[in-house]
């Protein structure tokens, strides 16, 4: 008898515990998501939104992942995300395979931002001319003694080929030239703040919201990086953030919200918040 | 063979396939068809290993179709990105191969060194303590490796890397030479003639220490005035894989070492060698191939490590200057899959992402033979010893 009541104990308590799982992956089905992925510039934009957002409204759970603005658009022509973080425009390629998977890419510009050259804060070296930038990381230039700084070999600092601000450097600075064979590469913008930032020879990119007081930006053509200049154009290295969505979202919905969020006044406070530009001065 | 006479307990082979006559040929069909459910679920991770090769290699060769196997394999300019895109792999292959020289450096000595300690030189209680903390350090996440290599390690390096090095060389280098002295002096005294033995060892102990401590403190102070400019080279990632793999080294030896048994080392002490010698002469040349295969075991976690050689080696495809500076940064073909995966989209651009899958392949065949070669030598310990 005991044995028969600890089994029919044992099967009820599996029926309850998998009609539990069940709700729990229905009721999530059935509430409102908005799954973001995509670059690791434009990612804490897209989470200072997204806890700004789900405050406002708590029935929304929106998930953000930075696996690079590659990776955003694979998911977005895949349908697994709904935005897609880029720090660059989509390329030929992947507005075609989107295309192909009946997916048409819309981009929204939620800010503005620079690239500034970030090297240790205990350099001397006050700027550089973009050309300089490019013998650099060409390999042309390799200690810190040709342009009047340390006699420190030039630890040369570049984002992973998976990332837009990698394609927005080597579009903007390299001029079609091949980075030297001995630059490291890093995996995220924080990761090349960490190595500048302990490295006393280094030099590196990432984006302007990733300037603090550990690191020093340089002057670009004797430009210095900031709100300003970027948004004014005069900074040489300057580039446009988008979000990507498939279509236009439907006008009301909480991705239509979301995602014209960088044209209120609240969204454009985050925005520069965090060290981007807005886009527009409200 | 489905049908015996009448089964005898001495002739009891294949039991499953033991019916008597009056068994129905339905009752036979239904055995083997078990049986045959038996041997496909059995054999399902054989099949799994199969398709992975399957699926890799069907990737890879259209790679090699395009692009053909001279430039992989002897170009070093690496720049999927570019166009034209180079696939030159030659200085990754050279990277991964570096580290995992410097890995196995890190972790043979000190693995199997801790084994023989383990298995015949600590007390009982000892063991079950130092056993289970050297292996805490395999449930330690490699991601968690590569944090600390990447954020406490490189720093240090880049700080203080010379003293550190100097460091580590006397911390090494002393035990080294007092043993190797100790040991040099016994051996040369024991030519002299009986007189003249007991000064004589003492003579040479005297001069061969002060010889070996000039050597070690010269390297110390060569090492201490080196200036390591950047962190994230191949030394951090070597030292932090070796540790990696030492648990493995030191599982797979102290096995072996066991496995050897009481009878050979008790023959041995009783024909009168000392402990020194029956470990030297005995016990580690009978575990030898025991131990070979821990040791290709300890090539294989350190060349398949991912997280650690993305986040603090560099990733710099090149070969260092002279191929031994190990203070240079390099790249292994396990980050550069991991880290080109990303861009590398099959509808987008067709080389770049089949080259992944090529060094894919390269990575699984080099693992593949390792495993038979350590499967080969485990198996000649275990018929030496049987």
């Amino acid at each position: 008898m005991k044995k028969v009541k600890g089994r029919v104990a044992l099967m009820a308590f599996v029926a309850i515990a998998l009609s539990l799982c069940f709700t729990a992956v229905y009721a999530q089905k059935t509430e409102n998501k908005i799954v973001i992925d995509g670059s690791t510039t434009v990612g804490p934009i897209a989470k200072a939104f997204a806890e700004y957002y789900m405050g406002k409204h708590p029935e929304v759970n929106i998930t953000v992942s930075e696996s690079g603005s590659g990776n955003g658009a694979k998911s977005l022509v895949n349908g697994v995300c709904d935005i897609a973080d880029m720090s660059r425009f989509m390329k030929d390629k992947e507005f075609q395979a989107a295309v192909e998977n009946s997916v048409f890419p819309v981009a929204h510009v939620v800010a503005m931002d620079g690239l500034p050259i970030l090297v240790h804060p205990s350099n001397p070296i006050r700027g550089l001319t973009v050309e300089q930038v490019r013998h650099i990381y060409t390999g042309r230039i390799t200690n810190w003694n040709e342009l009047g700084g340390p006699n420190l070999k030039i630890v040369k600092v570049s984002r992973d080929t998976n990332s837009g601000t990698y394609e927005t450097f080597e579009g903007l600075v390299m001029n079609k030239e091949k980075i030297a064979e001995d630059t490291e590469y890093v995996g995220s913008n924080g990761a090349v703040r960490q190595r500048v930032q302990s490295t006393q020879a280094a030099i590196g990119y990432a984006g302007l919201g990733f300037v603090d007081r550990t690191v020093k930006a340089l002057e670009v053509n004797g430009i210095y990086p900031d709100q300003q200049t970027v948004t004014s154009g005069r900074y040489p290295i300057a580039r446009p953030l988008f979000m990507f969505t498939d279509g236009y979202p439907k006008l009301g919905s909480h991705l239509h919200a979301f995602v014209t969020l960088h044209l209120t006044e609240q969204g454009q406070e985050i925005v520069e918040s965090i060290g981007f530009v807005p886009v527009t001065s409200y | 063979m489905l049908t015996t006479p009448r089964p005898q307990a001495s002739s009891i082979q294949r039991p499953g396939l033991l019916l008597s006559e009056r068994a129905t040929r339905f009752k036979r069909a239904g055995s083997l068809a078990g049986r045959g459910m038996l041997l496909i679920i059995t054999s399902s991770s054989a099949i799994a290993v199969l398709f992975i090769f399957a699926f890799i290699i069907r990737d890879a060769l259209p790679f090699f179709r395009l692009e053909g196997l001279r430039e992989l394999f002897t170009s070093t300019r690496w720049y999927p990105s570019r166009e034209p895109a180079e696939f030159g792999a030659l200085a990754i292959f050279a990277g991964s191969g570096l580290v995992t020289l410097g890995a196995i450096v890190v972790a043979v000595p000190l693995g199997v060194a801790a084994a023989v300690c383990l298995s015949d030189l600590l007390p009982f209680a000892v063991r079950q303590w130092v056993k289970p903390i050297i292996e805490i350090l395999a449930a330690i996440p490699s991601v968690a490796f590569g944090f600390f290599a990447l954020v406490v390690f490189a720093p240090l390096l880049q700080a203080q890397g010379g003293p550190l090095l100097a460091l580590a060389c006397w911390i090494i280098g002393l035990p080294l030479a007092l043993l190797g002295t100790t040991v040099v002096s016994d051996l040369a005294a024991g030519k002299l003639p009986e007189r003249l033995r007991q000064p004589g060892q003492v003579v040479s102990f005297l001069l061969l220490a002060a010889a070996s401590l000039a050597t070690l403190h010269w390297t110390a102070s060569w090492l201490g005035g080196l200036s390591i400019s950047s962190g994230t080279n191949a030394l951090n990632v070597s030292i932090i894989l070796g540790i990696m793999a030492l648990p493995t080294v030191v599982s797979v030896s102290e096995d072996a070492l066991q496995a050897v048994g009481r009878e050979l080392r008790e023959g041995s002490y009783a024909l009168g060698a000392t402990r020194a010698e029956t470990l030297v002469k005995v016990v580690i040349p009978a575990a030898s191939s025991g131990i070979l295969a821990a040791i290709i075991l300890g090539v294989m976690r350190a060349v398949g490590e991912t997280m650690v050689v993305w986040m603090a080696s560099g990733n710099a495809a090149q070969i260092p200057d002279p191929w031994f500076n190990f203070l240079e940064p390099i790249r292994t073909l396990t980050a550069t899959i991991a880290g080109d995966m990303g861009e590398a989209d099959h509808v987008t651009g067709s080389s770049r992402y089949h080259v992944l899958f090529a060094l894919a392949l390269c990575l699984l065949t080099f693992s593949f033979t390792c495993n038979l070669v350590s499967e080969w030598a485990s198996r000649r310990t275990r018929r030496k010893l049987a």
